[in-house]
């Protein structure tokens, strides 16, 4: 076990991966000798040679579409859009091809990729390079999505995915590359160090997809979140006055999503908050809050409420009024204490 | 001498002309008689051909001219006559004839309401058989939805290809697919998709897999002039350059996108080979009903992939003789003189007469031919209605439309295969029984 950063975990992942099997295969923009503008992907090319780690052209529709025709060769590619704000021109070959090519085929084909991206605010990215669009692919047939909120859970994760035979959108916090965020964007910020989910195994080891992670239990009420907000929840409980003993569940994996641990948890509790950086209509969480009243209406103590960011594009000077921080969260909380 | 004016810009409008927005018209719609003079036709046997190892950029003709091999009296003529013997003439020209009669018997199903959906390849046959007999068995295909002459050529069985247009009980793919969108893993033929040239950059990928992994085999892909528009197309081109991916780009320009004439992909200003010369990428530009001319260009372009110089672009110029497919009328759109006039000629008649003028064939042989694979075709028509009809309802089991989505259910699938199965149920149906799935054979 080593203090890893999350990057330092992911290239960890991607490091044990492509020694174990070499039909994986890292490409995209930059990623290559110069190892990521993250430096998520660094040292891989000259550890595996230029035909397994590559530069791309600056073509999400095509980083996607030669990644699937790589798949049905018999590769395993895992490719990076450096920004999730930039997937959309590859939103065709991720919805209409890798997401159907199992089914299409009857198995003939499947499209074995895992897409890398950071997404996220928190950086003072701007619109371009903030955005949360998990929503976009939870609500396709045939994607699996998954975003970790540790160092552990990012290589844990990221080693199932990478070996799941189904497409799989790995959003990474960019928030957290470097250390856990608590939501005060005024405060200094924090490294890994030290943290007890920055102790990483420096092997191999997988976090099956599906299943949450309970990060604290309590007995008022159940809070679903996960990537950047499981931090910024977890200090807002610490520092709220009179704050309620929370439930908090880190999904870590959106499709397939552990629907058991959270129908437990609210069962118990009665009260269910979401929480997620994403913009609000449509987002994850209108499901989330569906399947919750669905499945638990008969225990609900009080009305599923959401703290999300807001319906506007990812403001840049005003980041910090957009962001869905300890104020937002606190304010939810006792509102939902008090129904 | 300066006018006077005050420092800034222009005013808005000030003394310019009148702008005017260009929207291409075809030169024949309905009831107008067929024009064909914007497309220059050059004798055949005029154009060299280069080494296989010639440099890209001391080709850049190549796109602005057309490989023709066989002439008008039949004969092969020029550089690019690849020679072929009088057996695999023979062999391609009945491929192409199987290809014409399961066309017109498929077509006929669907008006007969055995099926949903047909797309026919008529006229253009020889663009996808040539270059598969160009091709090796090993190599790999992403095709569009006209390139069924590839599974014919590649001898794939005609009763697993009905059997999938007619989503029967033993159609592989579990009558997923609208017919047509084949998938043979076993014939290299990769999962048509339906979605506009998404395969071409998946080619372009599997391309630079096989020559990652130090193997032998190269890939080629198809789409159709109007395909070009798309983004996917550009990608593919630009990766297939960058990489110089093992890899034969085809555009079939059948000059008409359902209703939309060439013009509206850009064939006033260019031609479509002409777009690899932007990319750096060998541009060839083959009249694509001349198998010969098919067969020799996609030979050259192999052959240059297979020795890492690279991709190829070929353009094939050809016409669509029929609809798009079995949902739209031709005739509401162009000229029904237009498959009459086409400059081209029928890609069968020309092998046919080459055949002919070689001494190789005749017509009583060609009669012969044409009443055995149309025998073949109802042969094999029958065998598969055998397995059911889209016509006559459902021919999968319902659990089936859950099985796939992912190698594992989630739970959620399976809650709604539950409830699925609850609603037949409460409808007093019964489920449909699985037939035991039948091994096609080539």
């Amino acid at each position: 076990m080593t203090d890893m950063t999350m990057i330092q975990a992911i290239n960890s992942a991607l490091d044990v991966m492509m020694t174990r099997d070499d039909t994986i295969t890292v490409m995209g923009e930059d990623v290559g000798y110069f190892g990521g503008v993250f430096r998520a992907t660094a040292g891989l090319q000259d550890k595996y040679g230029t035909s397994r780690v590559f530069d791309t052209p600056i073509s999400e529709c095509g980083i996607i579409g030669v990644a699937i025709g790589m798949g049905a060769y018999g590769l395993r590619p895992v490719p990076e859009i450096q920004f999730a704000d930039y997937i959309y021109p590859a939103l065709d070959q991720l919805v209409s091809e890798a997401a159907r090519l199992r089914y299409r085929s009857a198995g003939e084909f499947t499209a074995p990729i895992t897409v890398r991206s950071p997404f996220g605010g928190g950086i003072f990215g701007g619109q371009t390079h903030s955005q949360s669009p998990e929503g976009i692919f939870t609500h396709c047939s045939g994607l699996k999505t998954v975003i970790p909120s540790t160092p552990y859970d990012a290589k844990g994760l990221l080693i199932a995915a990478i070996e799941d035979n189904d497409p799989v959108l790995f959003f990474e916090p960019k928030r957290l590359y470097n250390g856990p965020f608590h939501g005060h964007y005024d405060r200094p910020a924090k490294g890994w160090a030290g943290h007890a989910d920055a102790d990483v195994p420096e092997g191999y080891y997988r976090i099956d997809l599906g299943k949450a992670r309970v990060v604290r239990e309590g007995a008022d009420l159940t809070i679903l979140t996960y990537g950047t907000m499981v931090h910024v929840v977890a200090t807002t409980l610490d520092e709220m006055d009179g704050a309620p003993q929370a439930d908090l569940i880190d999904l870590r994996s959106l499709i397939p999503l552990d629907i058991e641990t959270i129908e437990a948890s609210v069962k118990k509790t009665g009260r269910c908050l979401i929480v997620h950086e994403a913009t609000r209509t449509s987002g994850f969480g209108a499901e989330l809050a569906a399947l919750v009243q669905e499945r638990c209406f008969g225990h609900l103590e009080a009305p599923v409420l959401r703290v999300t960011g807001f319906d506007t594009p990812y403001p840049h000077a005003l980041e910090w009024a957009y962001f869905p921080g300890p104020v937002r969260i606190s304010q939810a909380l006792r509102q939902i204490m008090k129904d | 001498m300066e006018t006077t004016r005050e420092a800034g810009p222009a005013t808005y409008g000030a003394n310019h002309p009148r702008l005017a927005l260009h929207v291409p018209q075809p030169p024949a719609r309905p009831g107008e008689p067929a024009d064909f003079s914007g497309i220059p036709i050059p004798p055949a046997g005029v154009v060299d051909r280069p080494p296989t190892d010639a440099a890209a950029d001391t080709l850049r003709d190549l796109p602005y001219t057309l490989i023709r091999v066989l002439d008008d009296k039949g004969e092969a003529v020029g550089a690019w006559n690849p020679g072929l013997s009088e057996e695999v003439l023979r062999a391609m020209l009945r491929a192409m004839v199987l290809t014409r009669a399961f066309d017109d018997r498929m077509f006929r199903a669907q008006r007969q309401g055995k099926t949903s959906f047909y797309m026919k390849s008529l006229g253009e046959e020889a663009v996808s058989i040539a270059a598969a007999f160009a091709l090796d068995d090993a190599d790999m295909l992403f095709p569009s939805y006209r390139q069924q002459g590839l599974l014919i050529a590649r001898n794939w069985d005609l009763v697993d290809m009905m059997n999938q247009i007619f989503s029967n009980r033993a159609d592989r793919m579990k009558g997923r697919q609208l017919p047509i969108m084949y998938s043979v893993k076993k014939a290299g033929f990769f999962s048509i998709s339906g979605n506009l040239a998404t395969q071409y950059p998946q080619a372009v990928g599997w391309a630079m897999a096989s020559a990652a992994r130090g193997d032998t085999r190269i890939a080629a892909s198809w789409l159709g002039e109007g395909s070009t528009a798309e983004g996917d197309f550009h990608s593919a081109c630009t990766f297939a350059s960058v990489y110089r991916a093992p890899v034969i780009l085809n555009v079939v320009n059948n000059q008409w996108a359902i209703s939309s004439f060439s013009g509206f992909a850009g064939a006033e200003a260019t031609t479509f080979a002409a777009r690899g010369l932007g990319y750096g990428m060998a541009s060839l530009r083959v009249d694509g009903n001349d198998a010969l001319a098919v067969y020799a260009a996609t030979r050259w372009a192999a052959e240059r992939a297979r020795t890492n110089m690279g991709p190829t672009l070929i353009e094939h110029v050809t016409y669509r003789a029929e609809g798009h497919s079995t949902s739209d009328d031709p005739g509401a759109y162009r000229s029904s003189a237009e498959a009459k006039a086409w400059p081209l000629g029928c890609p069968v008649a020309r092998l046919k007469d080459h055949l002919i003028a070689l001494g190789a064939w005749d017509e009583e042989r060609h009669t012969a031919m044409e009443q055995e694979v149309m025998a073949q075709v109802r042969k094999a028509q029958k065998e598969a209605e055998a397995h059911g009809i889209l016509g006559h309802g459902l021919n999968q089991p319902l659990d089936t439309m859950f099985e796939g989505v992912f190698d594992h259910m989630p739970w959620h699938l399976a809650e709604q295969e539950a409830q699925m199965l609850a609603e037949w149920q409460a409808a007093g149906l019964p489920d449909i029984v699985a037939e035991t799935p039948r091994e096609p054979g080539a």
